[in-house]
């Protein structure tokens, strides 16, 4: 698998938040290549920059330098407007909580990332694809109140992915769960992976869910190590 | 699919749902009432000038003929006007404010039943004393009058003698003599009406007049109806535009605070979307759609609230007011309603549209 093509191509990126008169230096120079297929899990301690490296990945919130390359698309060069259509096509986000919309049923939750991204007439069979990986068929019409912590992080991983995006960025998807929810959870991130070929970058603080990627990476200050 | 996360929305937090459209039901109500009864009491009127049966109204010179006017014309007109060409019939009357809306008007019994047919007597029959009194039935339902009850009108004390069927001269008249001595205007009338022997030259015969009589002023039946109409009330526009000004206001507040509070609860939601990239102007969709239906809910609301308003005045007070169903007014009060709603969602748009995403998802 790691001689597909450049997914991400990360060279010397470096974020500095300004608070008030105070500069904090979130990245000090993350230079990493993923390639199409991989499933990579970043560990690191509090504070060394892994949720802020997703963002600026994303798309959510521009480098301060460095460069890098989404599929081949540079981010530095990317406007307001091209950062949004990257979030649509390019990339999948699931967050540690609170993915869902509330007022809106599991499916109409899926439904919605496919109606912004303007696929909802598509072709329905990666649609349903998704939805039998996910193993929740049956609860597909409630909404997230009614679902477990882990069901509603599968479906957050379905709506993250029927787009077909390039990377899946997933911020401890499993932070919030307890080991059930976090198994059912990594076993869909590794089918996914394994099945679909979907490229994962997975943010998480536990080992044993580290273990579930196919190579692990450790920031500390800011940095790769 | 963005209306079901819109209708969604607003089912989620149904009190305040209901509440804003309650109040924009209430503002579109406001609106439509005020226009119903303008229009409804402007046509009784004019369908009470037309239930005369006389062809040409003659006023004092200097009288406006939305505003009452006192008795000035000398009574001798009356045999002036009968003794020209064309001219069949002529009828005096005399009107007096009694307060409000309502006036009273004098007439001679016989002369009025010459140029228009006669009342319609529902109950009771003709005066037959000084101070009998006729009433029509809507005065009478809301009085609770029957022939032989009392009224007490201008301080004394009047026998209703006959009720009569609505739409003819007036709701409420009393022989023309005792109304003449009671408002010090003996001799002396407020209007005189006249019919031709062919309505057809009803112009040429106004013009003759005119030529005779150059300051009275004088008006065909069709001219004086199609002038009872909102923009010759004197301040009527004027007063529909305030509370249509006012409604605007209305509308503006009860949206602002509404969007604005369900913007405030929903920064992660929004933040969500953002991340799936959706654009600023696929949040700012979703708040105007919301505020777009909660504004038609609204003015299908006020739209049904206005036959209650019309109900309560037919049941109690049909004679002081009356309301008219305009269904023409309907698109133009709920473009109003929307209007008004769509710049209170502006600014809570505007916020959520511009949220930062990554802000937005660490709310908690
Ligand atoms: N919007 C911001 N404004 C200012 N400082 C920020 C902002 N976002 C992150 N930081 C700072 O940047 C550094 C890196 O934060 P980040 O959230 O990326 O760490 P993390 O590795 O994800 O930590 P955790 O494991 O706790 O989630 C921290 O010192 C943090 O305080
Ligand atoms: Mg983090």
């Amino acid at each position: 698998m790691s001689n597909g093509e450049l997914v991400i191509q990360a060279r010397d990126v470096r974020k500095v938040f300004r608070v008030g008169d105070v500069e904090v230096h979130a990245l000090r120079g993350v230079s990493l290549d993923v390639r199409r297929g991989e499933f990579v899990s970043v560990i690191g301690p509090s504070g060394s920059g892994k949720s802020t490296f997703f963002h600026i990945l994303g798309g959510l919130t521009p480098p301060t330098s460095g460069s890098i390359h989404i599929h081949g698309k540079d981010l530095r060069a990317m406007s307001e407007a091209d950062r949004t259509e990257l979030r649509k096509k390019e990339v999948g986000f699931v967050f540690q909580k609170y993915n869902l919309l509330p007022t809106l049923t599991a499916a109409d939750n899926i439904a919605i990332a496919r109606h912004i991204a303007g696929t909802e007439d598509g072709d329905d069979r990666q649609f349903r694809e998704v939805l039998g990986l996910l193993g929740i068929s049956g609860r597909l019409g409630h909404k997230p109140a009614a679902l477990s912590g882990g069901e509603q992080q599968r479906v957050a991983i379905a709506r993250a992915i029927v787009n077909r995006p390039s990377i899946l960025l997933a911020d401890e998807p499993t932070g919030n769960l307890d080991t059930e929810n976090s198994a059912a959870v990594l076993a869909l991130l590794r089918d996914l992976n394994a099945r679909l070929g979907q490229t994962i970058l997975m943010i998480t603080h536990n080992p044993e869910a580290a273990a579930y990627g196919s190579r692990t990476v450790e920031m500390r200050d800011g940095r790769i190590v | 699919m963005i209306n079901k996360l819109v209708v969604a929305n607003l089912k989620h937090r149904p009190v305040r749902t209901l509440l804003s459209v309650l109040a924009i039901g209430v503002e579109v109500t406001m609106m439509l009432t005020l226009v119903g009864l303008s229009e409804g009491m402007l046509e009784d009127s004019a369908r009470r000038a037309r239930g005369v049966g006389a062809d040409i109204i003659v006023r004092a010179p200097g009288t406006s003929l939305m505003s009452l006017s006192s008795a000035s014309m000398p009574q001798k007109l009356m045999d002036f006007f009968a003794g020209q060409p064309h001219v069949a019939l002529a009828a005096g009357t005399v009107v007096h404010p009694i307060g409000g809306v309502n006036t009273v008007t004098g007439i001679d019994l016989d002369e009025f039943n010459r140029i228009s047919g006669g009342f319609k007597y529902i109950s009771g029959g003709p005066f037959r004393r000084p101070d009998d009194i006729i009433v029509d039935d809507f005065y009478a339902v809301q009085n609770k009058l029957s022939v032989g009850s009392t009224v007490n009108l201008m301080n004394r004390n009047w026998r209703v003698c006959g009720i009569v069927e609505p739409g003819k001269l007036a709701r409420i008249v009393i022989p023309r003599a005792t109304l003449q001595d009671l408002a010090g205007a003996t001799g002396k009338l407020s209007q005189i009406f006249l019919k031709l022997d062919t309505p057809a030259h009803t112009n040429q015969v106004i013009a003759a007049l005119k030529e005779k009589l150059p300051d009275y002023q004088m008006y065909s039946i069709e001219e004086l109806t199609s002038l009872y109409s909102v923009s010759n009330v004197p301040g009527l526009s004027a007063f529909i535009g305030v509370i249509i000004g006012l409604s605007i206001v209305v509308g503006f507040l009860v949206v602002f605070l509404s969007m604005y509070t369900a913007v405030l609860e929903r920064t992660r939601e929004v933040g969500i979307l953002k991340a799936l990239g959706a654009s600023p102007g696929y949040v700012l969709g979703i708040v105007f759609r919301e505020t777009v239906l909660l504004a038609l809910a609204g003015s299908l609301l006020g739209i049904v609230l206005t036959y209650g308003s019309r109900w309560l005045i037919m049941t109690l007070v049909p004679a002081s007011l009356t309301q008219k169903i305009v269904p023409a007014w309907w698109p133009i009060a709920g473009a109003i309603a929307v209007f008004g709603a769509l710049i209170g969602a502006m600014y809570p748009a505007w916020k959520a549209a511009r949220q930062d995403a990554i802000e937005a998802l660490s709310y908690e």
